[in-house]
């Protein structure tokens, strides 16, 4: 609130409240600021803390903090790295073939295994000895001389796509039969957590290198795999959530105003467990990106000519003496979008629902 | 305490039977093994014989009655035949099981040993870099693709180092064993991360209770208090999580094993998914399923015996 002095005016003091933002793009931004921006970081008895604390105290909220103190602190505030490396990753995906020069499925077998660009120039002058035209592949090529950025890039977009809409179709199921669960209770309830837990005991990756095998691999395959692994915290953790919602004062109103079951559950339940299953979803597409590199791996996933990460990785595994780079780049961009991924679900977990620290 | 080890044996039981079905009606009810195993008919195989092959593995019979052949000739031992090699599945898993154990049991104690430890450094010393240390440790094993480690491992040690073997199972050795050295590193990384993130967590809650703020206050020496106030009641938590971890470590063994080329029943799996060979995989996926409720049971009646709350639920 802005003090004028005494030239302020009562009429201007009203005014001067902000007034809440309007459409669902400031409210959300607002949300964002309020809600996620608050710092977690005071609780405990860390000398971390206790050093925010002496600076909140002396500094009042913290205006007059020099350029690089807010710097810290913003960092410490908002999961910064692992935003940029997700944004990175998303963004090459999108944009994939602005980004690169060849097609992520053309071979040119005269540069096959063909080294990074930032090697030395011996190696390339090697190359050249060896009767090689040279070329500039900022990371090189694989076995059959693709370009191996191009297949990154391109690859991002399938395990990405991948992992998301396997991601969705295991919200929606999940969070259908743990509001089922949770509501009617009973019978249904003791069969889908039953069925669950027997899910749970099955070794998955078995699992679906069986389905593999029945079904033949194919990106459908792939969608449906993924859909079976990701749907069980949800179910768990939105019937939980439920059977303490489903006795609440505005459950049993709307029950007595005449609402329907559907609408009940849809209107009135599912906004309440909606942060729990953002929470989850950001923990599970990181495991849905391992799985289904890993399935890629074994070649039961996104079959060959298809660029993925988890199959380069695959590719590079009889070349790593003389080609390193077919392996390592893969792998370091699923390490890098995963534990981003993962920090940004902490990040979002401490601060839409500190309730969950015990999940997985 | 009988009573309870008698229900808790009877839901096991019935897991056991329900995954007995979820693994039959995977692998044979959603399609017929018969088209599996001969892709084009009339591929050079005379249909008489063919009839009598699929009569011989009980194809022909309805889904119900083929689920009671294969439950109870796993019941009495016999797993059935390998599609492949036509030959009975039972000796071979025989032969199989034990380097795949091993190496779970390996990593198991590694990751226990090095794990609990770990997490109550971190929360001890929380804030400062040795937790932040801890968890960045814990962070890497959780994102890290195991496959691809084995890999890296592999180029560096093997490759560039020379240090240690690139695989397989050295003849006759247990323990201690230069072979079993990356493999167990490999697969214990993912549960250690896991053991360590819990214990801190358990800790830390533990530390911030009222009861250890006593104990301090009484004068109890430091290490006391962390090791017989703390400890012992932190450990409840990561203890259930005994279970979990196996769930990690058998899809972790399948990484590892088809990397370092192990012996084991999970390569067996991954190898039988190029030929099509359904029955190995499911014999595997049960094996695997088997060993899971079983230390889970396991796992419930110790943690029942440390902590006599739970006897009554």
């Amino acid at each position: 609130m802005i003090n004028r002095g005494s030239e302020t005016d009562p009429r201007d003091k009203m005014t001067s409240q902000p007034e809440p933002p309007r459409g669902i793009l400031a409210r959300s931004g607002r949300y964002l600021t309020e809600k996620l921006g608050r710092t977690n970081e005071l609780d405990g008895n860390s000398a971390e803390a206790l050093v925010a604390r002496r600076i909140a105290l002396t500094v009042g909220e913290g205006e007059e903090l020099g350029p690089i103190a807010r710097t810290l602190r913003f960092t410490r505030r908002w999961p910064v790295l692992s935003s940029i490396i997700l944004v990175f990753m998303v963004t090459m995906a999108i944009f994939a073939p602005l980004i690169t020069s060849n097609h992520p499925e053309k071979s040119n077998l005269i540069h096959r295994n063909y080294p990074p660009m930032f090697q030395d120039a011996a190696e390339d002058a090697e190359q050249i000895a060896k009767g090689r035209p040279e070329a500039n592949y900022l990371m090189g090529t694989d076995q059959l001389g693709r370009d191996l950025w191009s297949r990154l890039a391109y690859g991002a977009r399938v395990s990405l796509t991948v992992a998301a809409i396997s991601l969705i179709s295991g919200i929606l199921i999940g969070t259908a039969m743990g509001l089922v669960a949770g509501w009617y209770g009973g019978l249904v309830d003791e069969f889908i957590t039953r069925f669950v837990d027997v899910w749970l005991g099955l070794p998955f990756i078995l699992v679906a290198l069986v389905i593999a095998v029945v079904l033949g691999t194919s990106l459908l395959t792939v969608f449906i795999l993924l859909a079976l692994l990701a749907w069980t915290p949800f179910v768990r953790q939105v019937r939980a959530e439920v059977l303490s919602l489903k006795n609440r004062e505005y459950v049993l109103s709307a029950k007595v105003a005449g609402s329907s079951t559907t609408r009940i559950l849809l209107r009135h339940l599912l906004p309440g467990v909606m942060n729990t299953i953002i929470v989850i979803a950001t923990f599970r597409i990181g495991q849905l990106i391992l799985v289904e590199a890993f399935l890629s791996f074994l070649g039961a996933g996104i079959p060959p000519p298809t660029p993925a990460w988890g199959g380069m990785i695959s590719d590079g595994r009889g070349y790593l003496r003389d080609a390193w780079w077919i392996s390592m780049f893969p792998g370091a961009a699923i390490f890098l979008t995963v534990a981003s991924m993962s920090f940004f679900g902490d990040w979002l977990r401490d601060r839409l629902d500190p309730k969950l620290r015990q999940v997985d | 305490m009988a009573k309870f080890i008698l229900r808790r044996f009877l839901t096991s039981f019935l897991a056991l039977i329900a995954s007995t079905v979820v693994v039959f009606i995977i692998s044979r009810g959603i399609s017929d093994p018969a088209v599996l195993l001969l892709p084009q008919e009339g591929y050079g195989m005379d249909p008489v014989e063919f009839e009598k092959l699929k009569d011989e593995l009980h194809l022909n019979d309805t889904v119900p009655v083929q689920y009671w052949f294969w439950v109870s000739g796993i019941a009495q031992g016999d797993w059935g035949i390998d599609f492949a090699t036509r030959q009975p599945i039972a000796p071979k898993l025989k032969e199989k099981w034990w380097p795949t154990a091993q190496l779970a049991l390996s990593a198991f104690i590694v990751a226990t040993v090095i794990g609990i430890p770990l997490g109550i450094l971190s929360a001890v010393k929380r804030g400062t870099y040795m937790d932040l240390g801890g968890r960045s440790f814990a962070m890497l094993g959780q994102s890290l693709p195991t496959f691809w480690l084995g890999i890296v491992g592999i180029f560096i040690f093997s490759v560039s180092l020379g240090w240690l073997p690139s695989g397989t199972m050295q003849e006759g050795g247990f323990f201690l064993n230069k072979n079993l050295v990356m493999p167990t590193i490999v697969l214990a990384w993912l549960p250690m991360a896991g053991y360590l993130r819990l214990v801190r967590s358990a800790m830390l809650e533990v530390l911030d209770s009222e009861y250890i703020k006593l104990a301090r206050a009484k004068g109890v020496s430091r290490q006391s208090v962390i090791w017989k106030h703390g400890f012992r009641n932190a450990i409840l938590a990561p203890l259930t999580f005994a279970g979990v971890l196996l769930a990690g470590l058998i899809t972790g063994s399948v990484a590892v094993e088809t990397i370092f080329a192990w012996p084991g029943i999970a390569r067996w799996a991954v190898e039988a998914v190029f030929s099509n060979n359904l029955t190995v995989l499911g014999a595997v996926t049960l094996v695997f399923t088997f060993a899971f409720i079983a230390a889970n049971f396991v796992v419930d009646i110790l943690y029942a015996f440390v902590d006599p709350r739970l006897r009554l639920t």
